[in-house]
């Protein structure tokens, strides 16, 4: 290769120590105690669910998939980067015609689990989950616990919008802060309407 | 109350309708346009990958939205209603300037060959194939107003297939990215002959707007520094200049009003409110969209008519084609990525025609820059889609990849149409398109030879891997949608005359890709801009004394 992969993000990530060296405690500290009043108002309604449309077992489950997908390595994955709320957020808006193969899809995959590999998926080894998944990929799970959506059709959903999640704009719930922008080293937003760049 | 009469009403502000209505109100005509969507601008979605016209996952960003469903045959004798962003749709744009708000911009003129497919090849079993009643020369001078007055960037000179032209561009060429310098010269050693693509995009300040700042995203949004030329910045604000023309957004066409005497009356539509209005005119004027106009016509019933405007022989909605894409893509070693927008800058016409066996070809161009969720869809066949692997493969080559596409002229199948559904309406109450049939078989024989060109001259500039692109059966017509209301001489074969004038309706003409009877080896707009120029030249040409002689 003529020149070395991008570097996974404009700059290592700042750690709290390191925060603290630098002398952003009060910024910081403003922060926690922001969260910490959105935790003390939460607790106050605790039946509040935590997702628009996913139950919390199948956010779980969903997370976890979508993690298989697009995993953590040096750079963010799809856990970090918020695909469980672009998903959930979606279903609940333009893609709302999808909700029941999500819901049956799920169901489907955690029976499919537990027959198959005598276990639920999150319980899995990691090499197990990426060949539980292959196998609806390439329609091999048991045919009897799926017919609408069929096992390669749920899971292409999932990949598809698990892609969308990570690589759309974040103002749909997903590539928290431009995670995947980052990765390729592209700018974005990017500046508009300026001839910053040389021409061709 | 009763609307103000006018000279013309033109239903549609997208390429043909645009100009039409400014050739119209430049020759003194009173002109109302009426366009189903509105002004939209950049700043609303900005370069969103989600929401564009051309990656609409979540959306359309220039309309239509769901209030216009469509029905779709998904599969043998299944039909489902669709919506806007859904695949299936078809869709263009619902906007003032339609796609030309958001389009790639390519400004090809077709070949003196295209408007003369069926004697350069006889017709294949099963397609409706013929030639134009209008050959290129006839054209030829609409060409040269379409590139002066709406704004083109370009070179022809290297290219020895281009059809002859009187005048250059108005603009200079864009100068090639890396991708076309790579593949610029790779094109030459195997005795191919590239040249820059004309853009309907300003290279260098005009008409009184900027030049392009290379955006990385281009095609499929709008531009934000207005260097795009569509006619909404061009065509349309020089009609409204003149005083003679009024613009009515958000205004949806339910049917043209043909009385007893086979004469169009006027317009029916609902306006902003979804109060229904009548607009009547001296001569009436459909630019739609290929679909859209067929829609239009065939809910336009008369006594003389009852099947449809202009539809006594079961013509309109028929042919309806768009083009099969083909193509390869290509991994390099070499960083392929410069970030230099909209990124298409190279072309070869040498496989438009003369390809042994076959029925036409495509010219072949450097794609757009890949959005990186799109980049995650284009994978060589085997490798693997997601996990690790995803995540390497984009880092690796999204910057390290070229691809290289071909719109092939497809062969005219008089089953692939658009008719009106039985039983679904739009939010109006206007009965929706129902679209059926698919391509003809000989367009994915063309896509398989032309790919493999694709992919020849992929290998020939280093890419370390390769695969190609082949187009399926599916029915085509999107944003190049052509066909449906195709003009002819002989009204039993065709549905207007070569100057767009319904055949038995005489103040009744259309302005758009449906009157293409072939759709080229190219991108179609600027021939539909052209015939924009053509129709709306004839019209003017035969306007004396307030009335059409």
């Amino acid at each position: 290769m003529n020149d070395p992969l991008p570097a996974p993000g404009d700059g290592p990530a700042i750690s709290r120590r390191a925060a603290l060296k630098l002398g952003l405690v009060g910024v910081l500290g403003a922060a926690v105690g922001a969260g910490s009043t959105a935790v003390i108002a939460r607790l106050g309604r605790a039946a509040r669910p935590r997702y628009r449309f996913f139950t919390d077992a199948e956010a779980n489950l969903l997370i976890d998939i979508c993690e298989q997908i697009i995993p953590r390595d040096d750079v963010p994955g799809a856990t970090d980067t918020g695909a469980i709320n672009y998903i959930d957020r979606q279903l609940c808006g333009r893609l709302s015609r999808h909700q029941e193969t999500y819901r049956r899809g799920l169901e489907s995959f955690r029976q499919t689990c537990l027959q198959a590999r005598g276990a639920p998926f999150g319980e899995l080894a990691p090499a197990a989950k990426i060949e539980a998944l292959r196998s609806l990929e390439l329609g091999e799970a048991p045919r009897a616990l799926w017919g609408d959506p069929s096992a390669p059709e749920f899971f292409n959903l999932v990949l598809s919008h698990t892609m969308q999640s990570f690589y759309g704009s974040p103002r749909h719930g997903g590539n928290r802060d431009y995670a995947s922008y980052r990765m390729l080293g592209l700018d974005y937003p990017q500046v508009v309407g300026q001839n910053r760049y040389k021409k061709a | 109350m009763a609307l103000r009469h006018v000279n013309a009403v033109v239903v549609g502000a997208g390429a043909g309708g645009g100009v039409v209505a400014k050739e119209l109100s430049e020759a003194g005509l009173s002109v109302v346009i009426l366009e189903r969507g509105g002004w939209v601008s950049f700043e609303e979605h900005g370069q969103d990958e989600l929401i564009n016209q051309r990656t609409t996952v979540l959306g359309d960003a220039y309309g239509p939205d769901d209030r216009s469903p469509r029905v779709a045959e998904t599969g043998p004798g299944r039909f489902e209603v669709v919506l806007p962003h859904e695949g299936g749709y078809n869709n263009n744009a619902a906007c003032v300037g339609s796609g030309t708000v958001s389009y790639g911009a390519m400004a090809w003129r077709y070949m003196e060959k295209d408007f003369r497919m069926r004697s350069t090849y006889g017709a294949p079993e099963g397609s409706t194939l013929e030639d134009w009643p209008i050959s290129y020369d006839d054209l030829e001078p609409c060409y040269e107003k379409a590139e002066q007055q709406v704004g083109v960037s370009g070179d022809m000179s290297a290219n020895p297939f281009a059809a002859p032209r009187r005048r250059p561009y108005p603009m200079p060429a864009f100068p090639y990215n890396t991708e076309g310098r790579i593949l610029e010269a790779a094109a030459k050693r195997i005795g191919l002959h590239p040249f820059p693509i004309p853009m309907l995009r300003n290279s260098v300040p005009y008409g009184g707007r900027n030049a392009c700042v290379h955006n990385r995203y281009c095609c499929g949004f709008a531009c934000p520094n207005n260097a795009k030329n569509g006619t909404h910045n061009t065509m349309t604000p020089r009609a409204l200049a003149t005083g003679n023309c009024e613009l009515r957004t958000h205004s949806i066409a339910k049917e043209v009003v043909v009385d007893d005497k086979g004469l169009a009356r006027g317009v029916r539509y609902f306006d902003a409110t979804d109060a229904e209005q009548y607009q009547t005119a001296d001569l009436v004027v459909v630019s739609g969209g290929a679909i859209e106009t067929a829609r239009l016509l065939l809910n336009s019933k008369s006594r003389l008519f009852p099947n449809g405007a202009g539809n006594r022989y079961d013509w309109v909605g028929r042919n309806l084609q768009g083009h099969a894409y083909c193509g390869a893509d290509g991994l390099f070693e070499e960083r392929t990525f410069d970030d230099v927008g909209p990124g298409a800058t190279i072309a070869v016409s040498d496989f438009n025609h003369g390809n042994p066996g076959l029925h036409g070809g495509a010219a072949l161009c450097n794609e757009f820059i890949r959005p990186p969720y799109g980049f995650s869809g284009m994978r060589p066949p085997g490798q693997p889609s997601w996990g690790k692997a995803h995540k390497d493969f984009q880092r690796m080559f999204y910057k390290r990849s070229v691809s290289v596409r071909g719109p092939v002229q497809e062969m005219p199948v008089f089953d692939a149409r658009a008719t009106i559904d039985p039983a679904v309406r739009d939010h109006w109450g206007i009965p929706v398109v129902r679209l059926s049939g698919s391509r003809h078989p000989h367009d994915v024989e063309i896509g398989r030879v032309i790919a493999a060109k694709a992919e020849a001259w992929l290998k020939e500039a280093g890419a370390v891997a390769t695969w190609t692109n082949v187009p399926g059966l599916g029915l085509s017509g999107g944003q190049h949608q052509a066909g449906t209301c195709r003009m002819g001489s002989d009204p039993k074969t065709s549905v207007a005359n070569r100057f767009g004038q319904v055949h038995d309706i005489d103040n009744l003409f259309l302005s758009d890709a449906s009157l293409h009877v072939t759709n080229g080896g190219f991108n179609p707009v600027l021939t539909i801009m052209a015939l924009g120029f053509w129709v709306g030249g004839h019209i003017s040409s035969r306007w004396k004394d307030g009335r059409l002689t």
